[in-house]
């Protein structure tokens, strides 16, 4: 029997632990409440904690274990970052926006985790609306990194990345539009998974730019994420772009052999502005794979360096429509007194959004107005689908990709606030999987001076099995995911 | 001088009108075009209104398989391209009763491509009308003002109900031409089974774009666009209107500017309500939400199966078959119940075809619009009409005593040969009886009969007359003729 603190374990450990009675989803789930609750005047990674519900599931779980054949993730306590819908719960999406919304209906993703047994603690903070690098425009606060409380935890999804690294709960769903799974993942040494763009659902997930957007998860380990991908993977009738193909046992591939498995190492990843220490540290986690019998080819991907600027004109034009249901009518903030139906539009909308959000609002519409969308809008979907080949003809010579996650580690906190192209430029290295749609992780595999570093690999679509295979023989070999801030160990 | 007040104005010759028509068909579908919510007319405010036709945060629109079956209908049916990839697209602007921000619409690529209908006139002349594109889209909501004080209420339950834009080419030249070749469209969503036409519920409506020039310029005038319009005397109403205007206008030395004008049908008169420069930029951008849209051939195929005989293959062989004319036998098939009526007559006449449909659309037709009745709710059934027809062919009645035959049954709901028996109606072919009434005739009025055969052929009307009111309008008119020639001529 493990000695290992139940916060300090694995949600494959927790699972154990439940099944064979060593603690009680109570128990467990009342540890994990305690924790955020200490935690949140340091970190602030929820925006809302659902104690007495959490409770109360938590009490029906362990009747439905002990009646037996309950399903794998029965009593597991997780977090929903708060982009996602949850029926008679807060729904702030990080903004004064929607600070007064509490959703009718369940996100088909919390729906999922929900029949497949798990217990909501409550929803993580999160960049207003998903956009942001560093949780800071989150209209409740910024989140903290649990390693060093002055630094990010990145974004947009820092509160998940935050609560999974300080063990404020096991694993939390997240989503990514440009890297915000991956990239908090990476600042906070976690496992993060950003699967297949039309794996998950995106019904009852509020979208920011609804062609790059994607559900996924934040965990410790690849087997845990691989134990939660199966939930919430898989056709979904309300969401039309989800892809109806088979779900696969993630877990049962997790030890596959990497002999002979090419990896690919992206020239354009290794660029000038990546930091010699995350450098050395990715370098050394390609040594692990040569010795798990891997091999590595270098590949191009020419056109990557124009995933920023691509990015940041179809992403804001997708905002900039899928915003424009904030208006103040039907739910949401609503300004007072409004004079007529224009003042209520302009007052509910420039109270109701932070700058950031404002921002990309105004770089979409402008992009996509008449006059200039042929420059933009029309010229970065063309790009996009160079950038789709590129990474196309890079599987033709390789199975996955792997390079850093992040050029830096955590930076401090407003450094980057300033600048929003400063800001933007984290994203350079994790962008281009999302304006292609495909599958991609990031796990910790090494510090500079105190931070996590992460690992960035890539796969082609639908490559998830094989990419959680080679994120696990990783981690089989190293322990850089079980560290755990001395705060919170 | 036309002032706009005329509807009936005539355009002078030196004027040319141009006119395109963009028909929104409401779909028959059951549920909206991207939701599950119902799409019956009439529900309480907002209770056909789900959280996707609410816009509600993270909510996915699904496309209505059945829409695009409707929509494939159309195009087959004016023998359109159809477009094996179609887009959707977000149509961006503000406005609360469009709970997203956005219309999803079709826009660079629609659904229904390069088609056409022929119309005819009254006169018989045929005209070909180009159809542009027809495209899928939702309806907005609805404002509500009445009985609201102050406040603007909204009913979401029209947010979300398919839509079919048809665009016709700016092919028109006259409110005339618009209107039938609205019609014409709109008997054809009614064959196809894809919209109810109801236009008082705003199923069937139009926007009419209108502009005038020169005859003999090639260039187009400028246009306006008169938005909404949900009947046809309105769009011909509104279409005169806006011609007079715009002549005027120029003739007054003035310049029509592009702009959209609503008509107030109390007034009769358009009025502007927006320039181009106050337009929307729409901000038109495929819909990241939807996939495109593809047709397979097997799809097609099915649907192709599924088109019933259309209003022009109808006609057509009404006109060849029964022996009608052209115009006629468009009358006729204008909604497949009437063409179904007419051919359920036929069958039960068993013969002259022609006669039926004089019947058909005659007296019949009138009484059905006298009393405003729709077809199904006729006082005459196919039945009961063919009964009367069927007397009229056997020589009975004369046509004359059917109409009052007909008149008494729409009345009282009886069968023709009730109604001839009660009223002793039966026609007078007894050849004996009707020289017996001609010769009472000829003895009463002597002085005529003497004028007649030195000469005055015109009398021979008068003896009609007397002989026709001396038989109680009975004597079979065909006989009668034959029989007072001879004795006329002594």
């Amino acid at each position: 029997m493990s000695a290992l603190p139940i916060h300090a374990r694995t949600l494959a450990g927790l699972a154990k632990g439940l099944k064979q009675r060593e603690f009680s989803s109570v128990e467990i789930t009342r540890e994990f409440l305690d924790r955020i609750a200490a935690s949140q005047p340091a970190l602030n990674a929820f925006v809302t904690v659902t104690r007495d519900a959490a409770l109360a599931q938590a009490a029906v779980a362990d009747e439905r274990l002990k009646a037996g054949g309950a399903p794998a993730l029965t009593g597991i306590p997780i977090a929903h970052k708060d982009i996602f819908c949850t029926e008679g719960v807060l729904t702030t999406c990080g903004s004064k926006m929607l600070s007064n919304f509490v959703s009718p209906y369940d996100a088909t993703v919390v729906a999922r985790l929900r029949e497949a047994g798990t217990v909501m603690l409550g929803k993580a903070n999160m960049d207003e609306f998903a956009m942001g690098s560093s949780n800071e425009t989150s209209f409740f606060g910024p989140v903290r990194n649990p390693w060093n409380t002055a630094m990010v935890p990145g974004g947009s999804s820092g509160g998940s990345a935050a609560a999974v690294a300080a063990r404020l709960a096991p694993a939390a769903t997240a989503t990514d539009t440009g890297g915000s799974i991956r990239q908090p993942a990476a600042l906070c040494g976690v496992t993060g998974i950003k699967p297949t763009y039309g794996r998950v659902s995106r019904y009852g997930m509020i979208a920011f730019a609804s062609s790059l957007d994607q559900g996924g998860l934040i965990s410790i380990s690849a087997e845990d994420a691989a134990l939660l991908l199966g939930a919430i993977s898989g056709f979904d009738p309300r969401d039309s772009t989800s892809v109806d193909s088979p779900v696969p046992d993630y877990t049962a591939t997790l030890g596959d052999s990497l002999a002979g498995v090419k990896i690919g190492l992206v020239r354009e990843f290794f660029d000038k502005g990546l930091d010699a220490q995350c450098e050395a540290r990715i370098r050394e986690a390609l040594a692990v794979y040569e010795k798990l019998g891997a091999k590595l080819v270098e590949v191009s991907c020419p056109n990557l360096p124009l995933s920023v600027p691509t990015y940041y004109v179809v992403a804001p034009a997708e905002c900039s429509s899928n915003l424009a249901r904030f208006d103040g009518v039907r739910f949401g903030h609503r300004c007072e007194n409004p004079k007529n139906l224009i003042d209520l539009y302009r007052r509910s909308r420039g109270e109701g959004f932070g700058a950031e959000v404002k921002r990309r609002i105004m770089t979409g519409t402008y992009v996509l107005s008449a006059g200039y969308y042929d420059a933009y809008y029309l010229k970065a979907q063309r790009v996009r689908e160079l950038i789709s080949r590129d990474f196309a003809n890079a599987f033709g010579e390789c199975d996955l990709l792997v390079g850093p996650t992040s050029p830096t580690p955590a930076f401090p906190l407003g450094a980057k606030t300033a600048d929003p192209i400063t800001m933007y430029l984290n994203d350079i290295y994790t962008i281009g999987a999302n304006l292609a749609g495909l599958p991609g992780m990031s796990i910790p595999c090494g510090f500079a001076d105190g931070l996590p570093v992460g690992l960035q690999l890539v796969g082609p679509h639908f490559s998830e099995a094989r990419m959680l295979n080679i994120a696990h023989r990783f981690q089989t070999e190293t322990d850089w995911h079980l560290r755990v801030p001395a705060a919170y160990a | 001088m036309a002032t706009p007040m005329d509807t009936t104005v005539a355009t002078p010759v030196e004027w040319e009108t141009v006119i395109g028509l963009e028909i929104h068909a409401q779909l028959a579908t059951r549920s909206k075009i991207f939701s599950s919510s119902a799409t019956a007319y009439g529900a309480a405010p907002n209770t056909q209104a789900n959280l996707v036709d609410l816009g509600y945060p993270g909510v996915l629109p699904v496309l209505n398989a059945e829409a695009v079956r409707m929509a494939l209908k159309f195009g087959l049916a004016i023998g359109a391209q159809i477009e094996r990839r179609s887009v959707f697209a977000r149509k961006n602007y503000f406005y609360p009763d469009l709970p997203k921000g956005y219309q999803i619409s079709q826009y660079e690529l629609p659904i229904v491509a390069q088609g056409s209908l022929e119309v005819v006139m009254e006169d018989g002349t045929r005209k070909r009308v180009g159809i542009t594109r027809a495209h899928l889209e939702e309806d907005a909501g609805k404002s509500l003002h009445e009985g609201l004080p102050g406040v603007t209420g909204i009913d979401l339950n029209r947010a979300g109900t398919p839509l079919i834009e048809i665009v016709s080419e700016p092919d028109l030249r006259s409110a005339k031409e618009a209107v039938a070749y609205m019609k014409k469209v709109h008997t054809l969503v009614r064959y196809l089974e894809i919209c109810d036409g109801n236009m008082q519920e705003g199923s069937f409506r139009c926007d009419a774009n209108v502009s005038v020039r020169p005859k003999g310029q090639e260039k187009f005038g400028t246009r306006a666009e008169i938005k909404n319009l949900n009947s046809f005397r309105y769009v011909e109403k509104a279409i005169n209107y806006e011609i007079a205007r715009q002549i005027e206008l120029i003739d007054s030395g003035g310049k029509v500017v592009q702009e959209t004008r609503l008509y107030d049908p109390d007034k009769g008169e358009t009025r502007s309500m927006r320039s181009k420069e106050e337009a929307n930029d729409y901000r038109y951008f495929p819909d990241p939400d939807l996939l495109p849209v593809m047709i397979e051939q097997s799809m097609l195929d099915a649907v192709r199966r599924s088109l019933p005989e259309l209003p022009d293959q109808k006609a057509a062989r009404f006109a060849s078959q029964h022996g009608l004319t052209d115009y006629d036998a468009g009358v006729l098939t204008a909604s497949r119940e009437m063409a179904a009526f007419y051919e359920d007559v036929v069958a039960k006449v068993g013969k002259e075809p022609k006669l039926c449909a004089n019947w058909v659309m005659g007296d019949f037709s009138a009484f059905l619009n006298r009393d405003g009745l729709d077809l199904p709710d006729s006082k005459v059934d196919a039945a009961a009409l063919a009964g009367l027809v069927t007397r009229i062919v056997d020589n009975t009645i004369s046509g004359k005593i059917a109409k009052e035959v007909f008149e008494a049954m729409w009345a009282e709901g009886k069968p023709a040969d009730a109604i001839i028996e009660a009223k002793g109606l039966r026609q007078i072919t007894d050849t004996g009886a009707i020289e017996t009434a001609i010769d009472e005739v000829m003895a009463k009025n002597p002085g005529q009969l003497a004028d007649y055969r030195s000469g005055k052929d015109k009398l021979f009307g008068f003896f009609v007359g007397q002989v026709m009111k001396a038989t109680g309008g009975k004597a079979n008119p065909a006989q009668l003729n034959e029989l007072l020639k001879k004795k006329l001529a002594g």
